[in-house]
């Protein structure tokens, strides 16, 4: 909220004036009205791990964290140009490969990649768009800087919060609310159907079926399916739904198998297909896969797209943007030490208080070390890790991230926030509604903003000034 | 529509029903087992409860001896018993939260505030002792989604199928409570006469949430053939075995035209209803009140059978 010289950014204004005025009871009486519109509503998440937190919800922090306008012009440029670079690159791996053979990435990082799916080599996908909804984690680390801190391509979630936190700030915080204008978000359902009826395959005409596919209810995002099914006007079908029969997908229904055109699915490539993937997967539908090779059916996000988002991809993504646009990249990447480089590890071991290293493959905040957090004895763990499997890991400075004013109990006290923008691409291009989820972490001093980390959200306005 | 969600909309509601049907078993018996032991029918009362609720093998198996404090704990509040009260409202809210898409917002906040509240429910508030306010709230829960069902729905397959359920359920139950206590209904038994018929009269009328209704109806004191005729054969009474076919037939006939198609669920519901409709009490005497239910206990299934084979898988 407050600027290198100590004063009020532009964007928070009217915040800051309007938590000096709250009275102290306020805060505390609209965290517990939000978490009670949360309870009721049922939306929750699981943490996986924690038998008795079946069902939680996640902490939402009423102060809205401010963008203003112009700022967003300029991040939702360089997160198009990030998405297009995204689906450019994965059409090449899949295709012709040109990025290998000029060595701009190093091929094993394609082929040792496990998300890599030597299934799609020579699969053509509609409009050559494999992810189709991206979420782009970003970090503000001085006034003009944002901050890619990974790239989300396979099923990323979150986007029912950030549709929930703005129905809650519209009934809750009505006065701060109406003294604004605000970007709206609420067409994001909307514009994720128009998407995904976009790449529906030619037979399927003018009004194709378009289904989204959970793992069921036992999955963390549940609620998120649900929501999102519902809002959209599809049906939410499980594994068990669908069938396939002469390459054409069909949902089971009361009346008749119905054609299904597009599959919206929130399970991950492993559990799709049990006759292609993990043959023990009860989740997916058998044959699946064939049907989309054959055309018959769209899948969003496409099949393989995790070989575009792990962390060792992600070092190399200002290289692939530069290759594939010929643009300089808008949104810079967090310097990282690639730790399967000999050099680079070694700077690693030998300032390891000061880093975060992650796991390659690793997602969620799981598995991974924050340097000035961690106890010494965890640090010798990884120092262990690091130097028995070193291509495994990556290796970034602590960031000094934003922060933005939060409400945690005691008071109003600066919490570090990252921001995940939802970027759709579809026939017609890339479509962001402005703003996006910020995740928080509420921990005094955190940097791990997961929600199975214990961060909380918070609406995210994007405000003309 | 989807087979699953029209399945899990059938068996929501049907555990719903039944938790609101088992309530009213055990307020029933509950009072009955107040009075004073002149009054008691031979045996327990709470042998009865646990036979009409068809939980008595299920009870043997965790218990030694059906006590008031035994049966009440298996019936309403056991984890053990996967048809306790308690668990009826956590299948229903389980099939509910698989089939958020097809409820409308009132639904879902009653059957999901239902769960939370029993989540929050303790030792204390689950017990014997406070039977009654637990069954006032159980049988809350079921008419307000009921209610909202009723009044926010759209009227398409999902609200059939929804119905459906409930039906199919509620005829189940009304037939096992004529089931359990036919022998006491019998013309002959009034022979015995006095306080202890009226009160086991009363008891049955309760548990189907009748008894004022058969004095409007009937305008006389109990007898065993009216209380028959009326859970039976009358049309006016809402749980009714004539009423509940009445619905289904609707149900299935609405069903049938949205698809354009009859199937055998129809052909059987029509057949039952018929015959309900066109019998009278002294026939279903002659062929034996116990023969005519548990016929009708079997051919219930059987629908319910036939519409799940039509339509939910």
């Amino acid at each position: 909220m407050v600027g290198p010289d100590g004063s009020i950014r532009a964007p928070y204004a009217d915040v800051a004036k309007w938590l000096e005025a709250a009275p102290p009871d306020q805060l505390e009486r609209l965290r517990i009205e939000s978490e009670l519109l949360y309870r009721r509503g049922g939306i929750t998440f699981a943490v996986y791990g924690d038998a008795a937190g079946e069902e939680r919800i996640i902490p939402f922090d009423i102060v809205p964290r401010m963008i203003s306008t112009a700022e967003w012009a300029r991040l939702e440029l360089g997160l198009k140009q990030r998405v297009r670079a995204l689906n450019m690159y994965l059409a090449d791996i899949y295709g012709k490969q040109r990025v290998l053979k000029e060595k701009i990435v190093p091929e094993d990082l394609v082929w040792q990649n496990p998300a890599f799916r030597p299934e799609m080599a020579g699969v053509s996908v509609p409009h050559d768009i494999y992810v189709h909804i991206a979420g782009i984690d970003i970090v503000r680390i001085d006034a003009d800087d944002y901050y890619v801190l990974e790239d989300n391509a396979r099923t990323p979630s979150g986007v029912s919060y950030m549709l929930g936190g703005r129905e809650i700030s519209i009934r809750l915080m009505g006065d701060l609310y109406g003294a604004h204008r605000v970007a709206p978000v609420e067409d994001y359902p909307n514009e994720l159907v128009s998407t995904l009826r976009s790449i529906a395959p030619k037979a399927a005409g003018d009004d194709p079926v378009v289904v989204l596919l959970t793992p069921g209810q036992f999955n963390s995002a549940y609620y998120e399916h649900s929501f999102l099914a519902d809002k959209m006007g599809v049906e939410l079908v499980e594994g068990r739904d669908l069938l396939v029969r002469d390459n054409f997908v069909y949902m089971r229904t009361t009346e008749r198998p119905k054609r299904v055109d597009v599959i919206y699915r929130r399970i991950d490539d492993d559990f799709l297909d049990p006759l292609v993937f993990r043959p023990d997967s009860l989740l997916g539908v058998p044959g699946l896969f064939n049907a989309y090779a054959a055309k018959n059916v769209a899948l969003a996000n496409a099949v393989g797209t995790g070989a575009a988002d792990d962390k060792a991809i992600y070092t190399y993504m200002p290289e692939i943007v530069k290759f594939f646009l010929g643009e300089e990249p808008i949104l810079k990447n967090v310097p990282t030490w690639r730790c399967r480089n000999p050099n680079e590890l070694s700077h690693v071991l030998a300032h390891l208080p000061e880093l975060v290293v992650k796991e390659v493959h690793g997602s969620g905040g799981y598995g991974m070390l924050v340097g000035p957090a961690a106890r010494a004895a965890e640090i010798e763990r990884f120092r262990g890790l690091l130097k028995a499997h070193p291509e495994n890991y990556i290796a970034q400075p602590t960031l000094a991230l934003s922060a933005c004013p939060s409400f945690v109990g005691s008071g109003v006290a600066p919490r570090h926030v990252d921001l995940r923008p939802f970027c759709l691409t579809g026939a017609k291009g890339v479509k962001i509604v402005p703003g996006g989820l910020t995740r928080v972490a509420l921990k005094e001093g955190s940097l791990v903003v997961n929600s199975s980390q214990g961060g909380g959200t918070k609406d995210t306005w994007v405000v003309d000034v | 529509m989807l087979s699953r969600t029209a399945d899990n909309l059938f068996w929501l509601s049907r555990y719903v029903e039944r938790a609101d049907y088992f309530a009213r078993v055990l307020e029933a018996t509950s009072r009955l087992a107040a009075l004073p032991a002149a009054y008691s029918a031979p045996g327990n009362e709470w042998v009865g409860a646990l036979a009409t609720a068809g939980c008595y093998d299920a009870f043997m198996k965790e218990y030694d001896k059906p006590t008031a404090e035994s049966v009440i704990q298996f019936l309403a509040f056991s984890d053990k018993n996967p048809f306790s009260i308690r668990q009826c409202l956590e299948t229903a809210r389980f099939n509910a939260r698989a089939v958020r898409t097809a409820l409308t917002v009132e639904m879902w906040e009653t059957i999901n505030g239902a769960w939370l509240e029993l989540q929050r429910m303790d030792k204390s508030t689950l017990a014997p002792a406070r039977l009654t306010r637990f069954t006032e709230w159980v049988k809350d829960v079921s008419l307000r989604f009921d209610g909202s069902g009723y009044r926010t729905m759209l009227r398409n397959d999902a609200y059939w199928f929804s119905r459906l359920g409930i039906f199919i359920e509620r005829a189940d139950n009304t037939a096992r409570i004529l089931d359990v206590k036919y022998h006491i209904l019998l013309p002959e038994t009034s022979a015995v006469g006095g306080g202890l018929d009226y009160s086991q009269w009363a008891a049955i009328l309760r548990s189907v949430n009748a008894l004022t209704a058969y004095h409007w109806v009937y305008r006389e004191s109990l007898r065993p053939w009216l209380i028959a005729d009326l859970l039976i054969l009358n049309r006016e009474l809402p749980r009714s075995l004539a009423s509940c076919y009445r619905e289904i037939v609707d149900g299935l006939d609405n069903l049938a035209g949205a698809y354009g198609r009859q199937g055998r669920g129809q052909r059987l519901a029509r057949a039952l209803h018929n015959s309900l409709d066109s019998g009278t009490i002294e026939k279903v005497f002659q062929t034996g009140l116990h023969e005519f239910v548990t016929h009708f206990i079997s051919d219930n299934q059987r629908i319910g059978a036939a519409i799940s084979e039509q339509y939910l898988i």
